[in-house]
């Protein structure tokens, strides 16, 4: 069973039509042995990352992901939720999960005419190919909505980056985690195809 | 160094549906209103045919039959993977939960946030900046004292007049934690005739955040010109689709051969 992480951080239900729609069983919940017990995990997420990881430590799903981490079982982060993998992030100046060595940065643009947040459809430039990429290519455009973007410590872990008014990365991964900035249940059929490969992966890359 | 801008973020074309008891409505200056179908299917179809964002404004006059539009966000959702907004009736965070419970992305405020402006600060608070638009229906006025942009918010779908200027409440809004303007000329609406260029550019230019043009969409060049001489972030269309005079790939082509940076491929 695919188990969507509820951490009271947006729009579960939006990703749960969404896994329906390209056929893949899954279940919210916000219990840690659901999480440990899960193959495979997503954690979606839309808000702030202060309330996103001190839910997620209020209910143990903090250690409970890192668990399934470890096991090498596949995962996928979503907008808030691919941030919230990295050291720490700028939001609320909270130490994070920590599963991909990085930060995550607030966007602070020389171009002001350039709003925050950066809301709407961009391009991902793919730096390298995963197998959750096989429908996708590169220039493809996503929806995206945030203020913060991650930085991964090492490039290794970049898999795709977008321009606004800088480059950031859009998408990133290590071993069996990977995550976009962008809403892929919000993306149109490019961003199902993803979330479909995802219902097929067996966490290697 | 207006090419810089190509690579950037594309403008974003959405459909706006007029939903009047669960079906879709289309109004000329907000007077006549007639049923023209199923906003589900609608809705779909503009979404294979590659709209960027749809939003459905309920006029369903009596609030008792307004649970129908909680059925139709609830079969959107289930059907079209792009984000889109709700907007009619919403006076109050619990409304406004209902809608994105059922579907929503985003919620859209009106007339009842300029009788109650706290609305604004209260969604934005519950669910985010980011998911809180704010609508605004206006007419052009003299410039007067108490009118200094020359243009007045109106209410109740353009009937009642506000005293409020449209360029004091669009900054008032984006203080008070609306996300996005959606700038709708009442003056323009149903004409066919063009955008408000003029006033699109003028709130486009004093806010932060991303603004909608809406009202006057006729033909292709009229997009064309309030997203570039306009400077809105995105076109709301409605009867230029609702009637097949066009197709949302048509206009994107188009837009894409005049060099505006759209998504083309879906």
């Amino acid at each position: 069973m695919l188990i969507i992480v509820d951490y009271d951080a947006g729009n579960l239900r939006s990703v749960l039509r969404a896994c329906e729609h390209v056929g893949i069983d899954a279940r919210i919940s916000a219990d840690p042995a659901d999480v440990l017990g899960a193959d495979r995990l997503i954690f979606p997420g839309v808000g702030s990352a202060e309330s996103a990881v001190d839910t997620l430590r209020t209910r143990g799903l903090d250690e409970a992901i890192k668990g399934f981490f470890e096991t090498g079982k596949p995962m996928l982060g979503i907008c808030l939720g691919s941030q919230i993998v990295l050291d720490y992030s700028a939001e609320g100046a909270r130490d994070c999960l920590g599963l991909v060595p990085g930060v995550v940065q607030k966007f602070d643009l020389a171009d002001k005419a350039l709003k925050v947040p950066h809301i709407g459809w961009n391009e991902v430039d793919f730096v390298k190919p995963h197998p959750l990429l096989k429908r996708v290519s590169s220039g493809d455009e996503f929806y995206f909505v945030h203020s913060y973007y991650t930085v991964p410590a090492s490039t290794n872990d970049v898999y795709g980056t977008t321009d606004y008014g800088q480059q950031f990365c859009s998408m990133l991964g290590r071993d069996n985690l990977f995550a976009t900035q962008f809403h892929l249940e919000k993306s149109g059929e490019k961003g199902l195809s993803i979330l479909a490969e995802f219902g097929q992966w067996d966490g290697c890359v | 160094m207006g090419w810089v801008c190509l690579a950037m973020l594309s403008k974003r074309i959405i459909a706006c549906l007029d939903v009047r008891e669960g079906k879709l409505a289309k109004s000329v200056k907000f007077v006549n209103t007639r049923d023209i179908g199923d906003p589900v299917a609608r809705a779909k179809e503009y979404y294979e045919d590659g709209l960027d964002e749809l939003v459905f404004y309920d006029i369903t006059a009596s609030s008792d039959k307004r649970d129908i539009m909680l059925d139709v966000v609830e079969s959107v959702a289930e059907q079209v993977y792009i984000p889109f907004s709700v907007g009619g009736g919403i006076r109050n965070v619990a409304d406004a939960n209902k809608l994105l419970w059922a579907g929503a992305e985003k919620i859209n405020v009106n007339s009842a946030a300029v009788q109650r402006p706290a609305l604004i600060k209260e969604c934005a608070f519950a669910i985010g900046s980011q998911n809180v638009v704010l609508s605004i229906d206006i007419l052009k006025v003299p410039v007067s004292a108490a009118l200094p942009s020359g243009y007045e918010v109106v209410i109740n779908g353009g009937r009642t007049p506000t005293g409020l200027d449209a360029l004091a409440w669009a900054l008032q809004g984006e203080a008070l934690g609306a996300g996005e303007l959606v700038v709708n000329s009442i003056d323009a609406d149903g004409t066919k005739q063009g955008y408000e260029i003029n006033l699109t550019r003028m709130i486009a230019e004093a806010v932060a955040i991303p603004v909608i043009a809406s009202g006057g969409a006729g033909k292709p060049e009229h997009l064309l010109e309030v997203l570039t001489e306009g400077k809105a972030d995105a076109a709301l269309v409605a009867s230029m689709l609702h009637f097949g005079e066009y197709t949302v790939s048509g206009l994107k082509q188009w837009l894409h051969q005049q060099g505006v940076k759209v998504r083309l491929k879906y």
